[in-house]
């Protein structure tokens, strides 16, 4: 459980990012943060594995206080993908990438060898086991961070823009891996601007604007509230512009759903 | 890190912001000169005071005591080496006399002239102005655009480089812990993308500007040229004039070591 308590963070170059954040992750949860560019998303979920510490107010990561541990130790708990690849692969193999977090925490050698096999099987790499990772493409590079994060299992996961540079099929894998990781009771933090992504996966939603929580709530609820969305410089998904539009045939209009969407659709050709 | 904070360049405006930096130039190298010329420590400590109303004029005071902060630590290891090896290998190498200490003082002093000197030259000097003055010094265009590039993408690589720091504290790695050598091996996996994504970056940035037709005319035109006014005349003139002088103490006036001048008061 992440529970924030009116955080402020400034940079030291006197920016204020940050400025009174109230917000409490449950075990469990699937919530995706968006906003526009510097409304304060990546700062927020930098403060959850204590690589930023607050200017004020605290945060505690299952009652541990961020400010009272190392980011190593938090790591354990909190796993961190960021958002380019490009950023942490530094290894000759893919395998010896992944066992990179496992050595730190000082794992046994059996131990990282059953766990990279593991993370490798996972993302569906294990043919690159012993390929550089920056012979790989974008979409494999982003897959071999993830999986050197999520092979230490951690109980909370973020993932910094997911979906950027990404083509739609891997998406979809994505969104799927998603899944399984939420059934594995895993709680899950992503911080993007995807909304036709989101709308697909249909977490719980934390909307902020210039540093602060704006709405937070269902999926359903916040992407089809037009003022809300545009306020953040997003627009509501594809399917619920076109149920909005349509809204004089008596269509509802918090619609986010395709499958949602072609029922209504159905049911209302059946009756007319 | 806080040494290069004392190099990096903001755009204010003040009588020494505004000189020509083929001047500035010329001024730092000789002090630069002067400095190597000298020994002892009297000439030195006037050096060392020579650049601090420039300081105060271009009020750039924080970032400059920064800058020196920085080269402490450097500073008291040149003092300690030249202590040490000096009394080792003098030819009497019972007592460290004042003389000792007062020649180790000079060439740490030496050492801090030329950081100070360098310091002031890059606060006060946008990097564009330099690059404009070596290109006017018939420098070929190649070679300024490649340095005002590399000084342009050093704040840029500094963010790049927090950030896989960030990422890689993430992954549980702690730069802090271990011996000395394995806390220079706890970089690797900074350096490594940090170089790799450098080397990305620059054949990004190779493309783009053919891509805008980099070269395409052999002689490029400028639309602001610099021109020397009065006061850098001024400064040139007084810089040749420092030098001159200083030639002719080196040369005829034998320099009496601190000790003694302060016996006799």
């Amino acid at each position: 459980m992440i529970e924030v308590k009116d955080v402020h963070f400034t940079y030291p170059n006197g920016v204020e990012a940050l400025k009174g954040v109230f917000i409490t992750i449950r075990n469990g949860d699937f919530v995706a943060i968006m906003g526009q560019n510097g409304a304060g998303k990546t700062t927020l979920v930098k403060h959850f594995n204590g690589l930023l510490k607050s200017t004020r107010g605290e945060i505690l990561v299952d009652g541990v206080n961020t400010r009272d541990v190392s980011v190593a130790h938090l790591a354990r708990k909190v796993g961190f993908v960021f958002q380019n690849p490009d950023h942490q692969l530094f290894c000759e193999t893919v395998e010896d990438e992944i066992a990179f977090a496992l050595k730190n925490f000082g794992y046994k050698k059996n131990i990282i060898n059953r766990r990279v096999s593991w993370a490798l099987n996972l993302l569906g790499l294990t043919q690159y086991r012993k390929t550089s990772p920056f012979m790989l493409s974008g979409g494999e590079r982003k897959r071999v961070a993830l999986a050197s994060v999520l092979a230490w299992n951690p109980k909370i996961v973020i993932l910094d823009e997911p979906t950027i540079g990404q083509d739609y099929q891997q998406k979809e894998k994505l969104r799927q891996f998603i899944t399984q990781l939420r059934a594995q009771k895993k709680t899950m933090v992503i911080v993007t601007h995807d909304v036709e992504f989101v709308a697909e996966c249909n977490p719980r939603v934390v909307l902020m604007t210039e540093g602060k929580i704006v709405a937070d709530g269902r999926a359903d609820n916040i992407l089809t509230n037009y003022d809300l969305v545009t306020k953040a410089s997003l627009v509501p998904p594809q399917v619920t512009q076109i149920f909005m539009k349509l809204s004089d045939l008596g269509l509802p209009s918090n619609v986010i759903d395709v499958h949602e969407a072609r029922k209504i659709l159905l049911n209302l050709s059946g009756v007319s | 890190m806080s040494v290069f904070d004392g190099l990096k360049f903001r755009k204010v405006s003040s009588p020494v912001h505004n000189l020509d930096p083929r001047a500035k130039f010329f001024f730092v190298c000789v002090l630069f000169v002067v400095a190597v010329m000298f020994i002892q420590l009297l000439p030195l400590l006037i050096l060392f005071f020579l650049p601090i109303p420039f300081v105060l004029v271009a009020g750039v005071k924080r970032e400059w005591i920064r800058s020196l902060k920085g080269a402490s630590m450097l500073a008291f290891i040149i003092f300690f080496f030249n202590f040490i090896f000096n009394y080792i290998y003098s030819e009497y190498p019972n007592i460290p006399s004042a003389s000792l200490i007062e020649y180790s003082l000079a060439m740490t002093l030496r050492f801090v002239v030329l950081v100070e000197t360098f310091s002031v030259f890059f606060l006060t000097t946008s990097p564009d102005l330099l690059g404009l003055a070596l290109e006017q010094s018939h420098v070929p265009y190649e070679f300024c655009f490649a340095f005002t590039t590399a000084v342009r993408f050093v704040p840029v690589l500094a963010d790049e480089a927090q950030t896989i720091m960030d990422a890689q504290k993430s992954r549980g790695l702690e730069l802090e812990r271990g011996n000395f050598l394995k806390r220079i091996k706890n970089y690797i996996p900074i350096l490594i993308p940090l170089i790799v994504s450098a080397i990305r970056r620059s054949l990004e940035l190779a493309e783009a500007m053919e891509s805008r037709a980099w070269g395409a005319t052999e002689k490029r035109t400028n639309l602001y040229m610099l021109k020397l006014r009065k006061t850098d005349y001024a400064l040139a003139f007084t810089s040749v004039f420092m030098l001159i002088v200083a030639i002719l103490i080196w040369r005829f006036i034998p320099i009496p070591p601190l000790n003694t001048l302060l016996s006799f008061s």
